[in-house]
């Protein structure tokens, strides 16, 4: 019986390249996805986009694909990929560029696109899921808006014979189930099938965690070889049931622990997990530890797609400014509050607005705030101020008033660092379908 | 017993929403677990994070409660003032929780 071999070489934009190198050579697989785009990853490339019409697309995407080309196209791996990002066209270039240069004499790049809806949808009368307020209230902070395709132009893709598919914005799983649909030649309104590749996609998007990362606790979680730690492939039959796996000898364990924490990983209602091309239902998952580092995975469902698309809107939303002192030895944590006390008197007392703000010692109360935190005395601390104000100008005021800690603070105060950062924000609305059309640029070398 | 002892947990996030899943180890601990792990007790336990309600799904075969905390990420990942704006550190958080 036929299997496809499905490996994620990537769970984030940054994420680490051995072990997909690992996976091109040793996973002998039929393709190779990399999941590079969080929420707002989209919305920081357009902003490299617009500084240079080059750019755009992931910055490792030159590191990754110089780590695997050859041993994909030698074996006759087919990549997938949403390193696209804000530049999907630029990327399929780079990529063209990147195969001549290793050697390359044929390769098949398919660009798909789509997914930018920005132009014209602030026309739309669109409410804001978050706040519930009409997208115009952003007015021209809207910086970029991308809606989560489907599989649907990935698979026409695939059936154009592309070795290399590149796109922006794409529902995560989606970009695992095209590959299934084309090669098992599934109906797109076979729910259940699109399921259960939602499922098998979903366990394998954020790579390394569903083979140990994320996951080791010493004494109660271990992992072995967690340095080493491999990247995840599954082998999927025609019904869609898979064993997630990974290569023989590298780090890391593929167990029904690593892949149930996996299966609800960012899901709401288990039952009810909204995508593009179906709504599944991991609720009757079943998992079955089928071997060492290989479990099988089973039983999801589908129903009826959404009638709407979701759509990311990225949008500026002022500047953060941030400061941190550190203080250690004898009373430190009393000073680190002192520091506090002092840095909040200051900054109130200025002219600086504060949409928002945090005052919190590192190592005491940062994470979870003093209730879950009492009754510890650190060693050391670091206090940390943060401020969320309108402009560059107050946010590094905020900083350097953290800086002159140093010479107007509590004793002991060391290691100051400062941050100004443009907050580019993300909020979601949802849009018909019929407003959004895919295309795809096929290049060949 | 603490919870660390009896199950494992994860933290993803959507929004300005935290997810949390709280897994048996072993499926004989899971009823204690669903009994104990309430949506009332894990909004109080995060109390200082979470401003909004706490929904739980069920899944007993799996062993598996997934809490979903409203407004717990001060405003969401792209514009937290948190340190950990995703949130990734609170699955931690909860295994010190006390069961029966």
């Amino acid at each position: 019986m036929k299997t496809i071999r499905i490996g994620a070489g990537a769970g984030y934009s940054g994420d680490r390249i051995p072990p997909a190198a690992e996976l091109a050579e040793k996973g002998d697989l039929d393709y190779l996805v990399f999941e590079c785009l969080a929420e707002r990853t989209i919305a920081l490339a357009q902003l490299e986009r617009s500084k240079d019409a080059r750019l755009g697309f992931d910055p490792l995407l030159r590191d990754r694909m110089e780590a695997v080309l050859l041993a994909c196209a030698g074996r006759g791996v087919k990549i997938i990929t949403n390193m696209g990002a804000a530049n999907p066209q630029a990327a399929g270039q780079e990529i063209i560029r990147i195969a001549r240069e290793l050697g390359l004499d044929r390769l098949k790049v398919a660009v798909v696109q789509g997914d930018d809806v920005l132009p014209g949808l602030q026309d739309q009368n669109l409410t804001l899921l978050e706040s519930g307020a009409p997208l115009q209230s952003l007015g021209s902070t809207v910086w970029s808006a991308n809606v989560y395709l489907g599989a649907e132009a990935l698979v026409r893709a695939l059936r154009l014979g592309a070795d290399v598919v590149i796109t922006g914005r794409v529902a995560d799983p989606a970009l695992f189930l095209a590959p299934l649909i084309h090669e098992f030649d599934w109906s797109m309104s076979d729910w259940q099938k699109m399921g259960q590749g939602t499922v098998v996609g979903h366990l394998l998007e954020c790579a390394g965690q569903v083979t140990g990362g994320y996951f080791a606790d010493p004494g109660y979680r271990d992992v072995p070889d967690l340095a080493n730690l491999g990247f995840p492939l599954a082998e999927v039959s025609a019904d869609g049931s898979a064993v997630i796996t990974k290569v023989a000898g590298s780090g890391g364990c593929v167990t029904t622990a690593t892949c149930a924490a996996q299966l609800l990983y960012e899901v709401e209602n288990p039952a009810s997990y909204l995508q593009p091309d179906v709504v599944a239902d991991f609720s009757g998952v079943t998992l079955t530890q089928v071997g060492p580092d290989r479990v099988r995975i089973e039983g999801a469902q589908g129903h009826q797609r959404p009638p709407t698309l979701k759509v990311t809107v990225g949008y500026r939303d002022g500047f953060i400014g941030e400061g941190q002192i550190s203080y250690a030895g004898l009373g430190a944590e009393a000073r680190g509050r002192l520091a506090l006390d002092v840095l909040k008197q200051r900054l109130e007392a200025s002219d600086i607005e504060a949409l928002d703000s945090r005052y919190e010692l590192i190592g005491v109360n940062a994470m979870h705030g003093e209730a879950l935190s009492a009754g510890h005395t650190p060693y050391e601390v670091r206090a940390r101020v943060a401020l969320r104000v309108a402009t560059l100008k107050e946010a590094e005021r905020v900083a350097n008033e953290v800086e002159a800690m140093y010479l107007n603070g509590p004793a002991g105060g060391g290691g100051v660092t400062k941050s100004v950062r443009e907050v580019i924000a993300a909020a979601s609305t949802l849009v018909p379908r019929e407003l959004v059309q895919t295309s795809i640029t096929m290049m060949e070398l | 017993m603490l919870l660390r002892e009896i199950a494992h947990t994860r933290t993803g996030d959507k929004g300005n929403r935290s997810i949390i899943s709280v897994i048996a180890y072993d499926l004989k601990d899971f009823p204690a677990i669903e009994r104990a792990v309430t949506a009332e007790r894990v909004r109080a336990y995060y109390a200082d994070t979470v401003k909004g309600e706490v929904e739980r799904y069920v899944v007993p075969h799996l062993g598996a409660l997934n809490f979903v905390l409203h407004d717990a990420l001060g405003g969401g990942v792209t514009r937290s003032l948190a340190l950990d704006a995703h949130g990734k550190c609170l699955s931690s958080a909860i295994l010190g929780m006390t069961i029966e």
